[in-house]
């Protein structure tokens, strides 16, 4: 019944010492480090010198065995637990840790919270709508409104700024400059990021206004009947439209560096389908890589907006508050003060606890606009097909680039 | 050294997934006992609970008793540290400790569990480097990281490692998947001097292998895809090939199905 | 055969046209090359002119001994002379609590979150807290520690309270790194040594987190600089000193974004506008350094094979 297979006898039955030295040979080929002249004599000497060695073990590994726990009594091993004080402490110490991070935040929020609440009920005016701000004293009132929308509108004009430049630069550097020049711009681009933004503030007022002026004047020439491009007299470059570009420039590192990792890992089965096709490079990057990393890009335009919201010192240091007389100006070529400059602008007046509780309380507002744009990048990345494999290989490029040399 | 394994109405799961469906079996001392069956049939699975090594997956437990000569392995009180001390594991894939060099992953498992003495290690790496074949291809560079061998130089030092600690039995995942036909064969000569020293139980995908290199050969099988895996036959290995019992052990090792 | 060969038409020998694409595509393809080098051209502009501002106004006070010895004591706005020696220290050893501070937390968090808490609730918890805290501005963090730290237990303004908020900001990049770091140990390290009978709290300290260990450490060193940077925290916690502290538990500290700060507005004057830009080159060279030194040990750490 059975076929040649199955009653065969296999290639090579088990024990036929004949065979051994063939193999040998075969092994060392393959190790090729040892020498070859007596390489046989010296295998097969090694074969004897095996048993012995086993019985030297044997003795060895029972005195081994007095310092582990694998004692051997009556031919019954001892099985008992093992290192497991050292397992409680380091495992405790380790759910210790991830315990006071949740410890941490909750206290962070109930403390901001506690802070916030009094200065809220004092609060003589509308706190989410109100666009005085005068906390402190016996009618203390404050609002969000001014600070919520300059600290939006220069962001999302940063963003809007930021991102199709930065796409742009990740698919220079993955798909359009040459091998050498592609890694060193990677990582000038990157050390846009290390720059600390007291730095970026400064050049940003100093250097960097003054040629923004006449764009300034162009656009409120030709936009002017827009109150959004409406120029307020003066010659004011402390702006929220120079903020806004400043702030593209500090987001530019992270929005490229996310969306090029993302390009690179488009899959090459995809691109050379396109190009298979006959698609130019730039239908190439259309068809395949734009929407494989579309989500990424999102996300990362999302995290770059998350970035530019809590940006604190640039913003302080380029925008220039508006006189309290004033009226309000929607413009974006008029001065203001976000959420994080204006606490920052003002911590000496934090004198007494209601006048902190109403920053407190901006802070918080801050806070949860953060949270909410973060959490979105977060979900965006989850949901799309290719955005969850993303991170996953994103750790494994990065490992990959630690550990190769 | 080497001890008797015996396994009676063996269950696994994996949480409500029953992987592994009543398996009795023993393996005998200072023998190779092979594993063979398609893929998915629970064969590593089961190996895996012989040292315990399943329980590394969140969720997995088994039912049932494996004997260690008079112990269960299962048994309260009984810690799966403890029981992978003297059940040792080799598996598919090298994995030398990339941290550390040659000498170090051989000594890995003493260092690791206190032991100090560098007379001691010495002796220990030598020997068991003697007794994976492995010594004269390494002895000049036993500094140099274990990653940097070829994998079946690789291979031959994680079973360089198991065997450092002594353990009483070793058991292998499918030790040669990995490997090429050369380093392949390094292997299974090294099983077979293996086992005048440990009762050894390998899992493969390859029949000639098991028929190369084991005295017992068990066939595991599951009657669909879903279905726990079974134990479907264990015999002399000459038996299993020339003459199995079973139907399906016929038809999967003359390549009808599998 | 030979019908397929019947309906083969005959060998023409005729030239394919293969010197481009129509019209419209080239021009289309050209544009968008056109477009994505001005991208990169436009994005590498700022960064050339701020470091060569940065460098050209700030380089020759970093020449002098006295920039690292000195302070800036009894040195007015309209005077030169003194040194930054005060601020780097200030930097330096606000930089150095944070990270004894965040580290071991960090550190031991993630192996929590891979190790221990691996698909539990109680990791996903920790998990979105460890996002909440991502998404702290630094001067919400800054607020945070002023409420607990000075309104509250009623404490001065001091470098420690600084290190506290830096904390914050610092504790959640490291996690997060060293999370994906040890999450790159394959399994198969943890099996073998499992295998080999060695504990699990073993098996993390001398078998996982050693694998992982360069990775960490670059997470640790990227952390740093991005907390050296901050401003914001300095303003509101601790006041800045022109003279020698290195007592982070009392008195005003001088830093270097404070020590940029203090003088910003006083840019007209010479000497002072030296002093903020070379305080300016010394902390971008400080976080540089972290920076290349995060490269270099990530590229050298990890034993790698051939």
């Amino acid at each position: 019944m059975s076929s040649p297979d199955g009653t065969a006898p296999p290639d090579r039955p088990d024990g036929t010492a004949a065979e051994e030295p063939k193999i040998e040979d075969l092994v060392h080929e393959d190790a090729g480090t040892t020498p070859q002249f007596g390489g046989l004599a010296s295998e097969h000497a090694d074969h004897e010198a095996a048993q012995p060695a086993a019985e030297v073990m044997t003795e060895s590994g029972v005195e081994a065995a007095g310092t582990t726990a694998t004692t051997e009594t009556d031919g019954k091993l001892d099985l008992g637990p093992v290192g497991h004080l050292g397992d409680r402490l380091f495992g405790g110490l380790a759910r210790g840790s991830g315990g006071l991070v949740v410890l941490i935040v909750a206290f962070v929020g109930i403390f901001l919270l506690a802070l916030a609440i009094p200065a809220l009920v004092d609060d003589k005016s509308n706190f989410l709508f109100s666009r005085i701000w005068e906390p402190g004293g016996d009618q203390p009132r404050f609002g969000i409104a001014a600070l919520f929308y300059t600290t939006v509108i220069s962001s999302i004009i940063a963003m809007l700024i930021a991102v199709p430049i930065a796409i742009g630069v990740a698919l220079f550097v993955t798909y359009y400059a040459p091998k050498r020049l592609a890694a060193p711009v990677a990582h000038a681009v990157d050390l846009l990021a290390a720059v600390p933004s007291i730095i970026y503030g400064l050049w940003g007022i100093l250097f960097f206004a003054p040629i923004l002026r006449p764009v300034i004047n162009g656009l409120s020439t030709a936009l002017g009947w827009i109150p959004l491009f409406e120029k307020p007299p003066g010659d004011n470059v402390g702006v929220v439209f120079t903020a806004s570009v400043v702030l593209a420039i500090m987001i530019l590192p992270v929005v490229t560096a996310i969306s090029r990792e993302i390009f690179a890992q488009t899959p090459t089965t995809h691109r050379e389908g396109a190009l298979a096709l006959g698609a130019t490079r730039w239908e190439m990057i259309r068809l395949s890589v734009l929407p494989y990393g579309r989500s990424g890009v999102v996300s990362a335009s999302m995290l770059g907006l998350g970035r530019a919201l809590g940006e604190t010192v640039a913003v302080l240091i380029i925008l220039s508050v508006p006189n309290g007389n004033d009226p309000w100006n929607s413009s974006i070529f008029a001065g203001g003060e976000t959420f994080a400059s204006k606490i920052a602008n003002n911590a000496a007046e934090f004198d007494s606890p209601e006048k902190t509780g109403a920053y407190i309380a901006a802070g918080l507002v801050l806070f949860v606009v953060t949270f909410l744009v973060n959490s979105a990048a977060r979900i965006i990345v989850d949901r799309s097909t290719p955005g969850t494999k993303r991170p996953r290989r994103n750790r494994r490029t990065r490992a990959a680039e630690g550990a190769s040399a | 050294m080497a001890k008797r394994i015996e396994v009676s109405g063996l269950n696994v799961y994996y949480g409500d997934f029953k992987a592994v469906e009543d398996v009795s079996m023993t393996v005998e001392p200072r023998s190779v006992t092979a594993f063979i069956g398609p893929s998915g049939c629970g064969k590593s699975t089961f190996l895996r609970t012989l040292n315990r090594m399943h329980e590394v997956i969140p969720g997995a437990r088994v039912e049932g008793k494996v004997m260690l000569d008079q112990q269960d392995l299962y048994a309260s009180g009984i810690d799966p540290v403890a029981v992978r001390r003297v059940v040792g594991m080799v598996f598919q894939r090298p994995n030398p400790f990339p941290t550390m060099s040659i000498f170090d992953n051989v000594a890995s498992g003493l260092k690791l569990n206190g032991v100090k003495d560098k007379k001691k290690l010495t002796e220990v790496v030598e020997k068991s480097l003697h007794g994976a074949n492995l010594w004269n291809e390494v002895k000049d560079r036993l500094d140099k990281p274990g990653a940097g061998l070829s994998g079946g130089q690789q291979q031959r030092l994680c079973i360089a490692r198991a065997i450092a600690v002594e353990p009483e039995v070793i058991l292998m995942d499918e030790p040669c998947s990995a490997l090429d036909p050369i380093s392949t064969l390094a292997i299974e000569d090294l099983i077979e001097k293996l086992k005048d020293r440990f009762t050894v139980v390998i899992v493969t995908h390859n029949m000639q292998q098991a028929a190369r290199v084991s005295d017992q050969t068990a066939f595991f099988n599951l009657a669909a895809t879903g279905k726990p895996g079974r134990l479907i036959e264990m015999a002399p290995t000459k038996q299993i090939f020339s003459n199995p019992a079973e139907k399906a052990t016929e038809d999967y090792i003359t390549g009808r199905f599998g | 055969m030979t019908a397929i060969a019947e309906n083969t038409p005959a060998y023409d020998g005729k030239v394919l046209d293969l010197t481009g694409k129509s019209g419209a595509r080239a021009f289309k393809n050209t544009l968008a090359t056109v477009l994505i080098v001005l991208a990169f051209a436009v994005a590498m502009i700022p960064l050339l002119w701020i470091l060569w501002t940065v460098v050209s106004k700030g380089y020759h006070l970093l020449l002098s001994a006295d920039w690292w010895s000195q302070s800036q004591r009894g040195i007015t706005v309209r005077r030169a002379g003194g040194g930054a020696y005060h601020a780097i220290m200030g930097t330096l050893i606000m930089a150095l609590i944070t990270a004894l501070v965040a580290v071991p937390i960090a550190i031991l968090g993630a192996v929590y979150l891979v190790e221990y808490g691996k698909g539990t609730r109680a990791a996903k918890v920790v998990s979105f807290m460890i996002d909440i805290l991502t998404g702290v501005p630094s001067i919400v963090a800054a607020l945070f520690v002023y409420a607990v730290w000075i309104t509250v237990f009623g404490f001065n303004r001091v470098g420690f309270a600084v290190s506290l908020s830096l904390v914050l900001l610092m504790l959640p990049v490291v996690l997060r790194s060293t999370e994906e770091m040890l999450k790159l140990v394959p399994d198969e390290l943890r099996e073998a040594s499992y295998a080999l009978g060695v504990p699990k709290w073993k098996t993390i300290l001398k078998v996982v987190v050693p694998t992982a260990f360069g990775g960490i450490i670059t997470g640790v060193m990227l952390g740093l600089a991005r907390v050296m940077g901050e401003t914001a925290p300095l303003l509101i916690l601790v006041g800045y000193s022109k003279n020698i502290n290195l007592n982070p538990f009392n008195g005003f500290m001088g830093a270097l974004p404070t020590m940029i700060n203090q003088d910003r507005t006083e840019l007209a004057l010479p000497n002072a506008a030296d002093r903020v830009w070379a305080a300016a080159l010394t902390l971008i060279l400080l976080v540089l350094a972290l920076n290349l030194l995060a490269r270099l040990i990530a590229r050298f750490s990890t034993i790698k094979s051939k």
